[in-house]
């Protein structure tokens, strides 16, 4: 279980070739202090259950993103006349040039779906609260960079999907008053979607976005980093430590949770892998089917679908339909939208509960917190099917109660009845 | 998954509710989940239901019959512009000599896109539009689509060009292989036997007779107006379907083939990393 990097040779006794190479390269670049603190030292909490795995899993994902994009950029031809027949020369006739294109369509899905869990990860055991109120910050700066990327990347691979989805979501800005028409065109750099946009996208998406995105992950981990892991319990590990200042229900996380980890790592490998060979469409919430048919500005699929990680937002952008102060209903349901995206920043503030845990917190923190589950799956569901005034009546009751979990919080979380807190983590 | 936890559930009383109403909001998720995946497919529209066809990538023999046939009759207006010969025929079994001289009318060389020479101005002309590329037809309508569109073209003189077709109303396409199926009529009167709310045909109590009655929605071909019988016929279309199955998605083989080892690894990786987890956690006080 000892680390070479991690322990210095006794004087007097010979440090061996990786020891001097240590040595020196310590001497100039703090790299075993590095490991130190954020692997061998870093000492987590020993009460991690299966909803800690989802935070590794994105880096897991990133990873695969981030290769997989690399290698499929390097036939790809961002252009109008070329994209959609590069992506199936690479499904045809580059060497597995089919597994990076799945590669990288089913991970596109499959980081939402880890990034989402992780997510409800924080709100389920109070990992935004004080003092990682920045983490979390951080964390919806990177969930925020990846749907711009996910919406950015749709678009590349040219298909009449792509287009569409394109010509509708940047259509959204043209709602904004006075503004909205030249922003519109702004962003587009065209009167419609076009080689132009195309080529914008491209460079959002294979440099800046994915950029920022690694700048984030790497400071989100710092920040988390220094303030410590939450854990299930929601209990300061901190606060009870040895002799040596190591907390008492803390472990390493490394060799302990990257051990841990690798086992979670190859189970999600395995559905990864099993959709990405046998199932990469997905019934068409994967890949489209109608993305299978080249961009064609004159021929509307029929009916315009975001990718399923979309859909819970688009149904709520569709749940206005009254116009409201003089301005459009689509205005009100971007605002909708936006709100709906961004009001997760302000949990932190929000919630006044003495207790960070749901397993302390009352009966109305667990039942709002259901709401806004079933909330945010109904309205995926909603986002899906056709519109319809059954559809639109619930997409509009969901709205109202995915927001009502955060707009209610400061109450009910302040007034619920909640359970004594152990002083130490508990394990099961 | 979780070991840490169910090992010890046991071992400590108190608080359960934080992660009975997790469990119970996974099971929300999962079955809205399943819920999700049953909206009907996203394609859709006022569809034909014909009949159900499977397409099979084993049946090697179909696939390089549907590839003949496929030049035959459909590249000249139908092209399939993002494959090539060599990679169909590598994938067909079939040499590229023979692949050169009886596949390949367009004097390409085996490593040419699968294209046509006919022009979009000349389409329009002919039949009103653009004839489309097919390579991706499978993952666009399925295989089904193709089988019964090839199946049910019928004899209609309101259309410019004398044939409809019941998959694909009001196409703009003649039937190409009416010289093999023959000409076929929609709506034809024929007396069937009435079926019984048991599901067996009704017969006369007294004579034994099938009851039968005039249905007429049937499909009925010419007699003598084809080269091949109906069953011939079939399978040329299953051919061509099995090929354009093939077209769709050339990789679909490799991926499942491959992809039950990668499976299989993974198992055996799981068993390993589950080992190294509990050699490492079996001393921790948890």
């Amino acid at each position: 279980m000892s680390n070479p990097q991690g322990e210095r040779p006794p004087a007097g006794q010979n440090p061996g070739a990786w020891g001097n190479f240590m040595g020196w390269l310590d001497e100039r670049f703090p790299a075993t202090e590095t490991f130190e603190y954020h692997m061998s030292k870093y000492y987590a909490p020993k009460n991690f259950n299966f909803w800690y795995y989802f935070g590794v899993l994105s880096m897991v994902v990133l990873v695969i993103q981030l290769l997989s994009g690399i290698w499929l950029t390097m036939n790809y031809v961002p252009s109008g006349s070329g994209a959609f027949a590069s992506v199936e020369y690479i499904m045809r006739d580059v060497e597995y040039g089919w597994l990076l294109r799945y590669m990288h369509s089913t991970g596109a899905s499959a980081f939402f779906v880890v990034v989402y869990l992780h997510m409800f990860r924080a709100m389920l055991y109070g990992s935004y609260r004080k003092p990682r109120e920045l983490v979390w910050l951080i964390g919806m700066g990177i969930f925020i960079l990846l749907m711009a990327e996910g919406f950015f990347g749709y678009l590349l691979p040219w298909g009449n999907m792509s287009y569409w989805a394109a010509q509708v979501i940047v259509s959204l800005a043209g709602a904004i008053p006075v503004i909205g028409p030249d922003l519109m065109e702004w962003v587009r750099g065209d009167y419609l979607v076009s080689d132009i946009t195309l080529n914008r996208f491209f460079a959002l998406h294979v440099v800046a976005v994915p950029l920022m995105l690694v700048m984030l992950v790497f400071v989100h981990l710092v920040a988390l980093h220094h303030v410590g892991s939450n854990n299930p319990d929601g209990v300061d590990i901190k606060k009870h430590k040895d002799a040596n200042g190591v907390p008492l229900d803390g472990i390493a996380f490394h060799p302990y949770y990257s051990v841990h980890d690798i086992q979670a790592i190859v189970v999600f490998l395995f559905f990864f892998c099993a959709i990405m060979f046998f199932a990469p469409e997905m019934g068409g919430y994967f890949l489209e089917k109608p993305n299978f048919e080249a961009a064609d500005a004159l021929k509307t699929p029929e009916h315009i679908v975001p990718v399923w990680y979309y859909m819970p937002f688009y149904a709520m952008l569709r749940a206005a339909t009254y116009p409201f102060l003089g301005l459009d209903a689509k205005f009100w349901g971007l605002v909708i939208m936006a709100s709906a995206i961004l009001l997760p920043c302000v949990l932190p503030w929000l919630d006044r509960s003495p207790v960070k845990s749901i397993r302390y917190k009352g009966f109305a923190s667990k039942f709002m917190l259901g709401l806004f589950v079933v909330s945010f799956v109904v309205l995926g569901y909603l986002g899906a099917v056709p519109p319809s005034p059954i559809a639109t009546g619930a997409a509009q009751l969901f709205t109202a109660t995915y927001f009502l979990y955060f707009i209610l919080m400061p109450w009910y979380t302040r007034v619920e009845k909640t359970k004594p807190v152990p002083d130490r983590v508990t394990m099961r | 998954m979780n070991v840490m936890s169910s090992q010890t559930s046991a071992s400590t009383g108190g608080n359960q509710s934080g992660l009975r109403s997790a469990k119970r909001l996974l099971g929300v998720a999962f079955g809205s989940l399943i819920m999700l995946l049953s909206v009907p497919a996203l394609a859709a529209g006022a569809a034909y239901e014909g009949e159900h066809f499977e397409a099979d990538l084993n049946d090697l023999p179909s696939m390089q019959r549907g590839f003949k046939m496929y030049v035959n009759y459909c590249i000249g207006c139908h092209s399939l512009q993002y494959q090539r010969y060599e990679k169909t025929a590598d994938d067909l079994g079939i040499p590229h000599e023979i692949a050169l001289e009886n596949l390949v009318f367009t004097g390409q060389r085996i490593g040419g896109l699968m294209v046509n020479a006919m022009a979009e101005k000349d389409a329009k002309a002919w039949f009103g539009g653009k004839a489309p590329d097919l390579t991706m037809i499978d993952r666009i309508k399925g295989s089904s689509y193709i089988y019964n569109y090839l199946k049910t073209f019928y004899a209609d003189d309101s259309r410019p060009l004398g044939f409809n077709n019941l998959a694909f109303p009001n196409v703009g396409m003649p039937h190409v292989m009416a010289e093999l199926q023959g000409i076929q009529r929609n709506n034809v009167c024929l007396q069937e036997p009435v079926i019984a709310e048991n599901g067996g045909e009704k017969r006369d109590p007294l004579s034994g007779e099938p009851i039968t009655e005039e249905v007429c929605d049937n499909l009925v071909v010419d007699e003598g107006t084809g080269s091949l019988s109906a069953e011939e016929y079939d399978q040329v279309v299953a051919d061509i379907t099995n090929f354009l199955h093939y077209v769709g998605e050339p990789a679909r083989a490799d991926r499942n083939r491959i992809g039950v080892f990668v499976l299989l690894f993974l198992v055996i990786m799981f068993a390993l990393a589950w080992l190294l987890n509990r050699e490492y956690w079996k001393d921790v006080e948890h």
